[in-house]
């Protein structure tokens, strides 16, 4: 069977977020700056010291690997570290081809003016994109090393070898830090460094293949880490800012007096509006005094209710481009469908927020017309464009600086909390520390694409012979289905979405795949088939029959259908950006509630990396599917969010936990492929199909809605 | 405005401030203490929990007026020097932190349960741990983290 790396299903998905910049500023017109006169920062025991990490002093912008005279080795990589553990594994790499301990490395990420820029943190890039990268230079500069001495002392290369951090041979060493003093101070080496160098073999691994501590845990276990919210400058102020009363709503005066009598300073730009002073609690009451002054003018906006009929009504299908509508198709659907047996369904999912348990947070520092801001977003670089044009700066003129986060699932790609601070600070003259509210993290970051789904299939026997798979907003991830079907058409509308949409773990193969495997299940049933039996009858794709088979096995499916009364299972599997995941699940429907008794997971992302990170993320990315499976929708009406909180939008939590296992596949023939993204897209599919097995009924929305028989 | 005194972490701190501020503000704004964090604002997350005198407390909701004279406990307050508390440990042991966002509140928690319970079923650490939001919903690392923690603390008792 084939064992391709589905390139072709690997597109980047038509709903990353991409749109104009938050504000227009004027800039010319002349802030209102309040004095809150000098040393009026309350800092009791707060002796807080910012240092951007690593021996930085000598490194400059794209260069990947540091080596300093002291012996400190750093990686560079402009990638950032989002508790998806990047960090750990960039260490691993350049530990391995270096040939040195982990401990002895530092890592620097995602600064944008010290670290190369490496794209956006997205799309699971980072396993296979930037590790090979971080592997490649490592090699290099191993290879240098040994070259060196290998001239130095006389001898073949192929004497010599490098470990814990030295190159060895007849009685002779040579370590990096000697290398880098031989080369002189803050000397590149780019010139010379040895091109093509083999990377270590996997049966070679020593570090990476292995599970490694986190990097950076006693620093989070101590408190002592500081996210983007934590970064403390000196005379700092904090910062508020006024949000619409609905969405769509102009503002069409305020009264920034209000605030400034509180001491605050005040400004207005176009549609921005913000307080700073010497504490949150200030800025706020500050901000809610402005507020009350503030008169809005409203716009109609739809209501959630019957989203999926709104989606396919303003569906726009001549919007072209990249992020337009698309069409797939080969063979002859239509004459293979009017000679087969026809099965259809249509299906909905709705908007659901990624909720970081950190929200959107910067802080702001100008120094003669250069601004810097510490904040926490997956594209530092795309980031500072947006500070540059808001701003009207040169590139050189702005930096962003991304500490390790508190989560962003493909939440955080925008920069707007960085231009608000940034405003602010402006204004101010002073810096800015601003941090989102849980409330704004709702309504005003974005969302996962609500969307709609029409299905079609042609059935003789057990195979499928016609598949039309028409998508309403979505996003094109796995949109193509991985079965085995010679007639295929495929179409792509994206629509006027009510909500601001973009990015989130796996995007739009959480859709696509729910609708394709809920359906799958159907045309099972339709054919008599186990829906085991029924997919590995449909399938060519050795990885997917085989996490299918390995979910199932580990799970007894064959023996699992004799469960009782309202109690049933699913199963599920999907294909997503280079790896595989198959999931099996029991569950109890209990009057209204859904309840997962047991779920399998089985997944193949090639080589591993790191088995114990990756097992984190596969679960933690199921456990987070469960809640958009069972309990998450965002509800809105008159332009307002109706459940914008945690106490009305229902996450996981530790009840809600179900006994796991996690089979993985480790395949270190193949190249390894990002992991944090994939699982999710099986988890909605398996538990609506064995909420189908415990109740007959058919959950063709999200989040599901079963009632117990 | 008013002057409140709190022993943070065994220093006796004071400050001016608004009596209906909350004591998560006063910790990361004044005292310096960022290691307690923000999630919500509403007692729904658990990510700003300290002790008051022992008590886990949602520090968002916490006026500062209704600590004065209390004892509270930061995550920066539980190790001694260079040595971590167990939990501590088997948070790193066990890769019980993600992005860590939450880590300080489960920590903290934890850290009361295991006061009171030397020996929770583990039943009785979801019971006390359900409260706390891990949006990277590494459940089951803490769990795990939390578990040997006590095992390693009945081990040591032993
Ligand atoms: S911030 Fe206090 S409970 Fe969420
Ligand atoms: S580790 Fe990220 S919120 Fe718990």
């Amino acid at each position: 069977m084939p064992e391709r790396f589905r390139e072709d299903l690997c597109e980047p998905d038509r709903k990353e977020l991409a749109e104009g910049p938050a504000y227009r500023f004027e800039l010319d017109r002349r802030d209102w700056i309040s004095s809150i006169g000098a040393g009026l920062l309350v800092s009791a025991a707060g002796k807080v010291v910012f240092s951007p990490g690593g021996a930085s002093a000598q490194v400059r912008p794209s260069q990947r690997l540091h080596l300093g005279e002291d012996g400190s080795i750093t990686v560079l990589t402009g990638k950032v570290e989002f508790g998806q553990g990047s960090r750990t594994e960039i260490l691993q790499a350049a530990a391995e081809e270096l040939r040195v301990s982990p401990d002895a490395l530092q890592v620097v990420l995602a600064d944008t003016a010290e670290t190369p820029n490496d794209g956006s943190t997205a799309g699971s890039r980072t396993t296979p994109s930037t590790i090979p990268v971080v592997r490649r230079a490592s090699a290099a500069a191993r290879e240098l090393l040994v070259r060196t001495a290998a001239e130095a002392w006389n001898l073949d290369a192929s004497e010599l070898r490098v470990e814990a951090g030295a190159v060895v041979g007849a009685g002779n060493r040579l370590s990096y830090a000697d290398l880098a003093r031989s080369k002189g101070p803050e000397s590149t080496v780019d010139d010379n460094v040895p091109r093509g160098v083999p990377l270590t073999e996997v049966p070679d691994w020593t570090v990476l293949g292995q599970t490694l501590p986190k990097v950076g845990a006693r620093a989070i276990v101590t408190g002592a880490h500081r996210y983007p919210c934590d970064i403390v400058r000196p005379n700092m102020l904090y910062g508020a800012v006024l949000r619409p009363p609905s969405y769509g709503a102009q503002l069409e005066s305020v009264d920034l007096a209000p605030g400034q009598e509180l001491g605050a300073v005040a400004v207005r730009d176009g549609e921005f509006v913000g307080c700073a002073a010497k504490t949150s609690y200030e800025a706020r009451k500050a901000l809610e005094s402005i507020s009350e002054t503030a008169r809005w003018r409203t716009v109609a906006h739809p209501p959630s209710e019957g989203l999926g009929t709104y989606l396919k009504r303003h569906a726009q299908p001549s919007a072209g481009g990249r992020r337009g509508a698309r069409r797939r198709e080969h063979g002859d659907v239509d004459g293979a469908l009017a000679a087969a047996q026809t099965v259809e369904s249509s299906y909905e999912i709705p908007y659901v927020q990624h909720a970081p348990l950190e929200p959107r947070a910067a802080v702001a520092e100008w120094d003669e017309g250069r601004l810097t801001v510490w904040t926490g977003t997956q594209r530092p670089f795309g980031v500072r464009e947006q500070l540059a044009e808001a701003f009207r700066l040169s590139a050189d003129q702005a930096r962003v600086v991304v500490p390790d986060t508190g989560g962003g699932f493909g939440g955080k790609h925008t920069g707007e909390v960085a231009v608000e601070a940034a405003r602010l600070a402006r204004a101010a003259g002073r810096p800015v520390s601003l941090r989102w509210t849980r409330e704004e993290e709702f309504a005003w970051a974005y969302f996962r694409p609500a969307a709609a789904f029409e299905v079609r299939a042609g059935l003789s026997e057990e195979k499928i012979v016609a598949w039309d798979f028409t998508a309403y907003n979505p996003g094109t991830a796995a949109i193509e289905t991985p079965y085995a079907v010679p007639n295929v058409r495929t179409q792509y509308f994206p629509c006027d979405s009510p909500l601001r949409e973009g990015s989130y773990r796996g995007i739009g193969a959480t859709g696509n795949n729910y609708a394709r495997e809920v359906f799958m299940d159907e045309l099972a049933g339709v054919a008599g088939l186990d829906p085991l039996e029924f997919r590995l009858a449909n399938l060519d794709d050795g990885r997917l029959s085989a996490v299918l088979r390995a979910a199932a096995d580990r799970f007894a499916w064959s023996a699992s259908k004799s469960s009782g009364r309202n109690r049933g299972s699913g199963i599920a599997a999907g294909f997503e950006k280079g790896s595989y995941i198959a999931i099996c699940a029991q569950v109890r429907v209990e009057g209204g509630s859904v309840e997962v008794e047991r779920l399998v997971s089985a997944f193949d992302c090639g080589t591993i990396l790191n088995p114990g990170n990756l097992r984190a993320q596969i679960e933690g990315c199921v456990i987070q599917g469960l809640g958009a499976a069972l309990t998450e929708e965002i509800r809105f009406a008159g332009g307002k969010l109706l459940n914008g909180s945690f106490a009305q939008y229902p996450l996981p939590r530790f009840r809600s936990t179900p006994p796991m296992e996690t089979v993985l596949l480790n395949r270190p023939d193949i190249p390894s492929a990002g992991a944090g993204e994939t699982p999710i897209i099986a988890v909605a599919p398996a538990l609506a199909n064995a909420v189908f097995a415990a109740t007959g009924q058919r959950m063709r929305s999200l989040p599901l809605r079963a009632s117990a028989a | 405005m008013a002057r409140f005194t709190v022993q943070v972490n065994g220093n006796r701190l004071a400050v001016e401030s608004p009596p209906d501020r909350p004591l998560l503000d006063v910790l990361r704004e004044d005292f310096g203490l960022t290691g307690t964090k923000y999630g919500c604002g509403e007692g729904q997350c658990r990510a700003c929990t300290v002790l008051v005198d022992g008590q886990p407390t949602a520090s968002c909701l916490t006026p500062i007026s209704s600590v004065d004279g209390t004892s509270v406990t930061t995550i920066e307050g539980l190790a001694s020097g260079d040595q971590l508390t167990a939990l501590q440990q088997a948070f790193i042991d066990m890769d019980g932190a993600q992005c860590g966002y939450c880590t300080a509140g489960m920590i903290v928690e934890a850290t009361a349960l295991l006061k009171r319970n030397r020996k929770p079923s583990r039943s009785e650490i979801v019971d006390a741990m359900n409260p706390h939001l891990c949006r990277c919903c590494g459940y089951r690392n803490i769990l795990a983290s939390v578990e040997l923690a006590a095992r390693r603390w009945e081990a040591s008792d032993a």
